[in-house]
């Protein structure tokens, strides 16, 4: 069996890590350079580098910085933001990419996930979910980094696409992100049972406690978090140390 | 220096990253003459079997890489870049390099494929060089992407084994070929120890 994931996330835009509240309302988290080299060295088992502004700026990636981020890690190293198609992905994987996600490109373009897929191998490429209570109740799939409501179930579009050949869903709920209150466990639950990929749980850590909670009750083969790890609340290694006094597998820090 | 083939997938620019880290001067080349002449040669791998297998072969790798594995040059190959070794996959139903005996299947005991994540390697105490490669990595745990898995048919090349539902080969060995299923050059410390010893050894 594998171990539970610990991911720490760098946000970017403009070239800054940056940490919002529900995707709004950014505070500069420092160079993510160096933060990545940190994490890699406290133990962090993979690395997830999201340009947040790259689909709403209809620009490319900020490559350069994926090139110099890619450098001082030797984890697994995921970046997603503002890719449209095969040839933006294979350009990511040369600049140091070992996965990719799709998130707004996906939904307008489904197809992407499967030549994706078939180009790189599901493994390789993560559908990226941010996920919005409506009023109904129904989560809902939102892109455009969060500011457009897709219309479509969370749920059942996290099914779709790993039939579509996505090889792991990360599922960020909107309504968590960066509040501290804990992950969205019944959401994450449902994706997780529903769907037969690894699910990375993100949005709303707050504490050691919502770790053991999204990977015991809410079944999350990974837990994302940002701030936290960015401002100094929590560190990897006593995270770790928590979740294995808990009974959760995760890996030993070398 | 190592020569890392490019065949079109793959994370090439993570594993010239890696080398380039450890200190081994390294190319990047899809030519079939600079590959046949290097004096060793890295095979990456993130990507699909059939398109793997397509992609040497309209380069006209396939053979050169045979035979340079065959004459004894160092060859180190990760997850793709393993399974391609064999005689046949299940993926795409894929007739791959034939180097080593065995096949590779899919898994399916474990209800998430792929496997995705950090997974124990038991090492092969009775392959002395096996225990060379894995000497000083105290926790042998190392980062797996992968929905399939190769079957070995000689048991004495199977240098380490893990469990996912299935227990598999997750690291082979056959003269100066060193081949995981893993991917050592995102396994933080205990990957950076591995490949060390695999340059000490080889290079």
């Amino acid at each position: 069996m594998t171990t539970k994931r610990i991911i720490p996330c760098l946000d970017m835009t403009e070239g800054k890590v940056v940490k919002g509240i529900q995707f709004v309302s950014f505070r500069d988290a420092g160079d993510p350079i160096a933060l990545a080299k940190k994490y890699s060295d406290d133990g962090a088992d993979e690395l997830v580098f999201l340009d947040i502004t790259a689909t709403v700026e209809n620009r490319p990636i900020l490559f350069d910085v994926v090139v110099n981020t890619a450098k001082k890690v030797n984890i697994p190293f995921s970046v997603g933001g503002g890719v449209r198609s095969v040839s933006d992905m294979r350009q990511l994987l040369l600049a140091g990419a070992d996965k990719v996600s799709l998130n707004t490109g996906a939904v307008k373009n489904p197809k992407l996930i499967t030549d994706c897929a078939n180009a790189f191998g599901n493994q390789c490429v993560v559908l990226s979910l941010d996920a919005k209570a409506s009023a109904s109740g129904r989560w809902n799939a939102w892109i455009n980094g969060g500011t457009k409501d897709s219309g479509l179930s969370a749920v059942e579009w996290a099914k779709e696409a790993a039939r579509l050949g996505a090889g792991e869903i990360l599922l960020t709920s909107i309504d968590a992100d960066g509040t501290k209150n804990g992950f969205t466990v019944e959401l994450t639950r449902q994706v997780s049972r529903d769907v037969p990929v690894p699910v990375i749980a993100s949005g709303g850590a707050g504490s050691m406690k919502d770790f053991l909670e999204i990977f015991r009750d809410g079944e999350a083969d990974a837990a994302l978090a940002a701030s936290l790890f960015h401002f100094g609340e929590l560190t990897i290694p006593e995270l770790k140390r928590y979740l294995s006094a808990q009974n959760i597998a995760v890996r030993e820090i070398l | 220096m190592i020569t890392i083939i490019d065949y079109g997938l793959g994370n090439i620019g993570s594993v010239v990253n890696t080398m380039t880290a450890l200190g081994v001067p390294c190319a990047v080349s899809s030519d079939p003459f600079v590959v046949g002449s290097a004096a060793a040669i890295l095979l990456p791998g993130v990507g699909a079997a059939g398109v793997g297998m397509q992609n040497l072969k309209t380069r006209g790798l396939d053979s050169v890489i045979r035979n340079q594995v065959l004459r004894g040059i160092p060859f180190i190959g990760f997850c793709l870049g393993m399974q391609l070794l064999f005689e046949y996959s299940e993926e795409a139903d894929t007739v791959c390099l034939g180097i080593l005996k065995g096949s590779v299947r899919k898994f399916r005991a474990e209800k998430k494929v792929p496997q995705i994540g950090w997974n124990t390697v038991t090492v092969s105490e009775s392959n002395p060089y096996a225990r060379r490669l894995f000497d000083g990595i105290p926790a042998a745990e190392f980062y797996f992407v992968n929905s399939y898995y190769p079957v070995v048919e000689n048991p004495d090349m199977v240098a380490a084994t893990t469990k996912y539902g299935e227990t598999f080969a997750s690291a082979v060995v056959y003269k100066n070929l060193f081949a995981t299923q893993f991917h050592p050059e995102k396994s933080g410390a205990a990957g950076t120890i591995l490949l060390t010893n695999f340059i000490k050894e080889n290079l």
